[in-house]
């Protein structure tokens, strides 16, 4: 950047600049301060409930147990949290390439779009966990079946946020393609996928979330059929068991990796964006 | 009246001078019934600046995005003078148009990338059009790191990369403040006069196109038609002298009444727009 920045603390600040500034180090601080405090508080609050109600540890246990059995059944939880993060990951990754293509197929034609988007639509707002019963009809492979409700969950918001970013390109950059000769394929590459790739993000944020909850609900309704045992299967074997500790374990576990995985997308999104889109800006003036 | 004012102005800008381009009455319709352009005659000269100068509606951009190739003409044809290849015409909108994931040295590469010339060979073009608009140090700033002048600047040098025998403008400076708009219509004679390529320059600045043009093409809407020709006879050089001569007054005076009557007559003087 260009602009000048003044030093902080060599000009003197008049008293409203001084409050801005005070009001924004507040903010900073409080952004993270905040919720951390109300969390601990939460957990404070739980722990508490559960010693005054003197409630019995199969039916809710305290936060202290929760995190020992994190630890005491760390081999087990975790050995099933790879299980599901790879049904995870694979699905998002075939979302992302099923999302694309069919965004970058969508927008060869006008005709393809109408025709085929409306599949899209209803794959969509079907219920997965009513579909599943026909899944495992048709399809034998477990890891297959999982996949497969994963990815008809996840792929939607990148397809239809692709397509919609394929689409908003500036008129004039389409016609001074033209005007250069560009042929298709340099139309698509060097001015479509660039353009939507903001919107292409918005989705992968979403899809990332989404892939986690398919792959989770998926093994849900697959049942804890043996071999395949991730997380959903822990949290159905555990509550079989009346072993609540373990079942608020595999849980944390879940929503940690959710958060995981939207951190790490909204990084992605931050580090390829940061040079060129609005929203990645940070505020200045 | 018509006639004469035309035979006047092709004596001004020389006997001799080649013609590049030939509109022979090009009308433009579309389907809602609009006739953007009726009946439009017009030769453009080799080396000429030529304004199309008029209120909205007078067809003026649609008349260079017939000459661009963006649009087919309805009725007429364009006559190319000595053949024409798409790489003959750069084109510079509204606004900047730049990629705005691309820096500065990208962005002007791009006409050439799309020609399948790698950034290598391209470098030295790219670097002597970014100097020619004085952008020299912001190779490698993005879009949004420029001011509107600047961004101005860049697209300038991209429509001129690939060496153009013509440059279509479509209204180019007309969202930037006046100080910035007299600096770039001074540096863009100066790249004019210095690389003589053709210019066709759409505007509704009465002043803008008396101190860039040798011609201005006075166009009246509904329908968009040439209502007059307007030869500018001052010399070139043109520089900040000629913005505060009583020349340039008088000329501008003189383009204001053509262009009053052109509205008129379009039935514009009560339009809003």
């Amino acid at each position: 950047m260009t602009a000048i920045e003044p030093q902080a603390g060599t000009v003197p600040l008049d008293p409203e600049e001084a409050r801005r500034v005070r009001a924004a180090r507040l903010e900073r601080i409080g952004k993270w301060v905040l919720p951390l405090a109300i969390m601990v508080l939460a957990v404070w609050l739980w722990d508490r409930i559960c010693v005054w109600n003197e409630i019995p540890r199969y039916i809710l246990p305290r936060p202290g147990e929760v995190v020992a059995t994190l630890y005491t059944d760390a081999g087990l939880l975790f050995g099933s949290l790879l299980v599901t993060l790879r049904i995870t990951f694979l699905s998002l990754l075939l979302a992302v390439a099923g999302g694309v293509g069919l965004a970058v197929l969508f927008a060869q034609s006008k005709w393809v779009e109408m025709s085929f988007f409306p599949f899209a639509v209803i794959l969509q707002v079907t219920p997965i966990v009513a579909v599943f019963p026909l899944i495992n009809i048709y399809v034998d492979n477990q890891t297959a079946k999982l996949l497969l409700c994963a990815w008809i969950v996840a792929f939607f918001p990148i397809l239809s946020n692709t397509t919609l970013g394929l689409n908003s390109v500036d008129r004039n950059l389409i016609d001074l393609f033209r005007l250069n000769g560009a042929t298709r394929w340099q139309e698509l590459w060097h001015l479509r996928l660039p353009a939507a790739m903001p919107y292409f993000l918005g989705g992968l944020k979403i899809a990332g979330g989404l892939s986690l909850i398919g792959a989770v609900v998926a093994e849900f309704v697959a049942g804890t059929s043996g071999q395949s045992s991730g997380l959903a299967s822990r949290i159905i074997e555990a509550g079989y068991r009346l072993n609540a500790p373990r079942l608020f374990a595999a849980l944390i576990l879940i929503s940690f990796t959710g958060i995981v995985i939207f951190l790490a997308l909204t990084l992605v999104s931050h580090l390829v964006l940061r040079r060129w889109h609005e929203s990645a800006l940070r505020q200045e003036r | 009246m018509l006639q004469e004012m035309r035979a006047v102005a092709s004596e001004a800008s020389g006997g001799d001078q080649k013609s590049l381009l030939t509109l022979r009455d090009v009308g433009k319709s579309f389907s809602n019934g609009v006739t953007a352009l009726r009946n439009v005659d017009l030769t453009i000269g080799q080396g000429d600046f030529v304004s199309l100068l008029g209120p909205s509606g007078c067809g003026k951009s649609t008349a260079l995005r017939i000459i661009a190739g963006l649009s087919t003409p309805t009725t007429g044809m364009l006559d190319w003078h000595g053949g024409q290849g798409r790489s003959d015409i750069g084109f510079v909108f509204q606004e900047p148009t730049l990629l705005p994931w691309a820096s500065v040295f990208d962005n002007v590469w791009l006409p050439l990338r799309l020609r399948g010339v790698s950034r290598e060979k391209a470098t030295p073009a790219i670097r002597e059009m970014i100097d020619r608009v004085h952008l020299s140090g912001f190779e490698d700033a993005m879009p949004r790191e420029l001011s509107g002048g600047m961004k101005m600047r860049v697209s300038i040098a991209r429509g001129l990369v690939t060496k153009p025998r013509l440059l279509l403008m479509d209204e180019p400076f007309a969202a930037l403040d006046e100080i910035t708009r007299f600096k770039l219509n001074n540096d863009l004679l100066e790249l004019w006069q210095d690389e003589r390529f053709t210019v066709v320059f759409v505007t509704h600045s009465v002043f803008e196109s008396v101190f860039l043009s040798n011609r201005i093409v006075v166009m009246a809407a509904r329908p968009g038609r040439v209502f007059r020709e307007i030869s500018v006879d001052a010399p070139y050089p043109r520089d900040e002298a000629f913005r505060t001569s009583p020349d340039y007054a008088t000329l501008c005076r003189e383009t204001s009444q053509v262009l009053g009557e052109a509205i008129t007559l379009g039935g514009g003087a009560h339009d809003g727009h």
